[in-house]
């Protein structure tokens, strides 16, 4: 269980998160929608502790991320692929954080094989594509066993195989009870993937629901829902494309 | 004690701190043999004389320890799995001071021995127990070095930055405010390196002090007050880390 509340976080000018309450319950798989620039990523980031909200407070399991016990074996996060040093190898890397996590050393084998990366574990992580360090942050995610996770854009660069185990993978992973996370640009993985949502925009709670009751009685599809939702706060707006010789 | 493994996994783990303990100990050393070998210069070194420049290194090293982590976002990944943010920093300074402090040591050594292998028949040991002060001294001076680099590094996160201003200090600002006349002798006393040099050669013939007023404590003196400003550092760093964003 995520609970954020009255969530309120400014850098300098821009307000990026204003006021924001939603609730995250186990079971299920949460889609985390919005515009670029919503907020997405920061609220991530102060759900996990690492950035520090001006106001309101978000919990896990009733704690702040700060008062865990133990931390990875409460909550697994994947919020930026770059997240590992280039020259160290999938392996040592998994390894000093399940070290740091005070994790059993055999969880690092077990979780490389989860993600279908023991071939290459003792390659740097330099040689990675991004659909392979998308795997080896999940890898990290998933290395306490924990019941609450969270994952930023998890799906960018995988090949279409690795976008159909990571949905498989979540799914069951709420079957089990757990509380997942996730947000995403790709509406149409989305529509497959989760099945309650909340959308934010300019860093406010837009909707909270499931999929079918944000859809209305028509079953409209989720990006008509979405761009429904999100019309009146979108950051960055395209204009029409004119061409040079029109002008 | 798993954020200390953790440190030490990650520092052990990547090639570059090998690297740079051997340049650090060549560098002491190097110049040892090399002055030794040309009797002609009339120079006997007792093989503590270059310890600065593997303190150079040494400071770099411990600095990029942690700009390393900024710049790859593993500060992170480590915030998250340690989230007492002093726990997980004061784990990586005791982890990057321990292995500067082995490194000090054996470059203290390898230049003292280099003296005494090359020059088997001067007498190294009528200079009193001043050397072995600076030798073993040594592994204090750059594990304490290695506490304020990551200080640095900890408050400024970017390589160029802690580099600039660490390296800049020790070679430019520090000679410079030491050169000055007044000022120098009224401040350039109490600077950091200037105290951990007058810990490691007080005694010695050379280089000796240069500030007219002497330096306001003893050698050991001078090691707590370098320690102090080390501790001091860090604790703001500490400070600033627990209040700002990952």
């Amino acid at each position: 269980m995520i609970e954020v509340r009255a969530l309120r976080k400014r850098y300098r000018s821009t307000l990026a998160v204003d006021d924001l309450t939603f609730t995250v319950r186990p079971g299920a798989v949460t889609g985390f929608l919005g515009p670029n620039g919503a907020g997405k990523s920061t609220t991530m980031r102060m759900i996990l502790g690492l950035d520090r909200p001006c106001a309101g407070e978000a919990l896990i399991a009733g704690r702040r991320y700060a008062q865990l016990e133990h931390p990875l074996r409460a909550v697994g996060a994947l919020l930026d692929v770059g997240w590992v040093h280039p020259r160290q190898s999938a392996r040592a890397h998994l390894r000093w954080l399940a070290r740091a996590g005070g994790l059993p050393a055999g969880r690092v084998a077990d979780v490389l094989g989860t993600v279908g990366l023991t071939a290459v574990a003792d390659q740097p992580a330099r040689t990675f594509s991004l659909g392979m360090r998308q795997r080896l942050g999940i890898a990290a995610a998933l290395l306490g066993d924990p019941a609450v996770l969270l994952f930023d854009e998890p799906v960018n660069g995988l090949d279409p195989e690795g976008v159909r185990w990571f949905r498989t993978l979540v799914q069951s992973m709420a079957a089990e009870g757990r509380t997942v996370l996730v947000s995403s640009h790709l509406l149409a993985e989305m529509a497959l993937t989760a099945t309650e949502l909340v959308v934010i925009g300019r860093g406010r709670l837009v909707a909270q629901g499931s999929l079918t009751e944000l859809a209305g009685p028509q079953g409209a599809s989720l990006e008509e829902t979405y761009l429904r939702l999100t019309g009146q706060s979108v950051e960055y707006v395209s204009g029409e494309y004119v061409s040079g010789e029109a002008a | 004690m798993n954020a200390i493994a953790a440190e030490r996994s990650k520092l052990l783990s990547s090639r570059s701190i090998w690297w740079c303990a051997g340049l650090s100990v060549l560098l002491v050393a190097g110049p040892v043999g090399l002055i030794a070998a040309v009797p002609e210069s009339g120079w006997q070194p007792d093989g503590t004389e270059f310890l600065t420049l593997g303190q150079l290194v040494v400071l770099a090293l411990a600095a990029l320890t942690v700009t390393g982590e900024y710049r790859h976002g593993t500060i992170r990944v480590t915030f998250l799995a340690v989230p007492n943010r002093t726990t997980a920093l004061l784990a990586k300074t005791v982890v990057v001071a321990l292995a500067s402090g082995v490194v000090g040591l054996i470059a203290g050594l390898a230049g003292r021995g280099t003296a005494w292998l090359m020059q088997p028949d001067t007498g190294l040991a009528e200079l009193g127990s001043g050397p072995w002060r600076a030798v073993a001294g040594s592994a204090a001076v750059f594990a304490l070095s290695a506490v304020l680099a990551v200080a640095v590094a900890i408050l400024l996160r970017s390589t160029a930055g802690s580099l600039s201003l660490l390296l800049g200090w020790v070679l430019v600002i520090e000679p410079v405010v030491a050169s000055l006349p007044r000022v120098g002798d009224d401040t350039g006393r109490w600077l950091p390196f200037a105290n951990a040099d007058h810990f490691l050669y007080a005694g010695l013939p050379e280089p000796g002090s240069i500030f007219d007023a002497g330096m306001p404590f003893g050698p050991w003196g001078a090691l707590v007050y370098f320690a102090g400003i080390a501790a001091a550092l860090l604790m703001a760093a500490l400070w600033v880390a627990n209040r700002r964003d990952a």
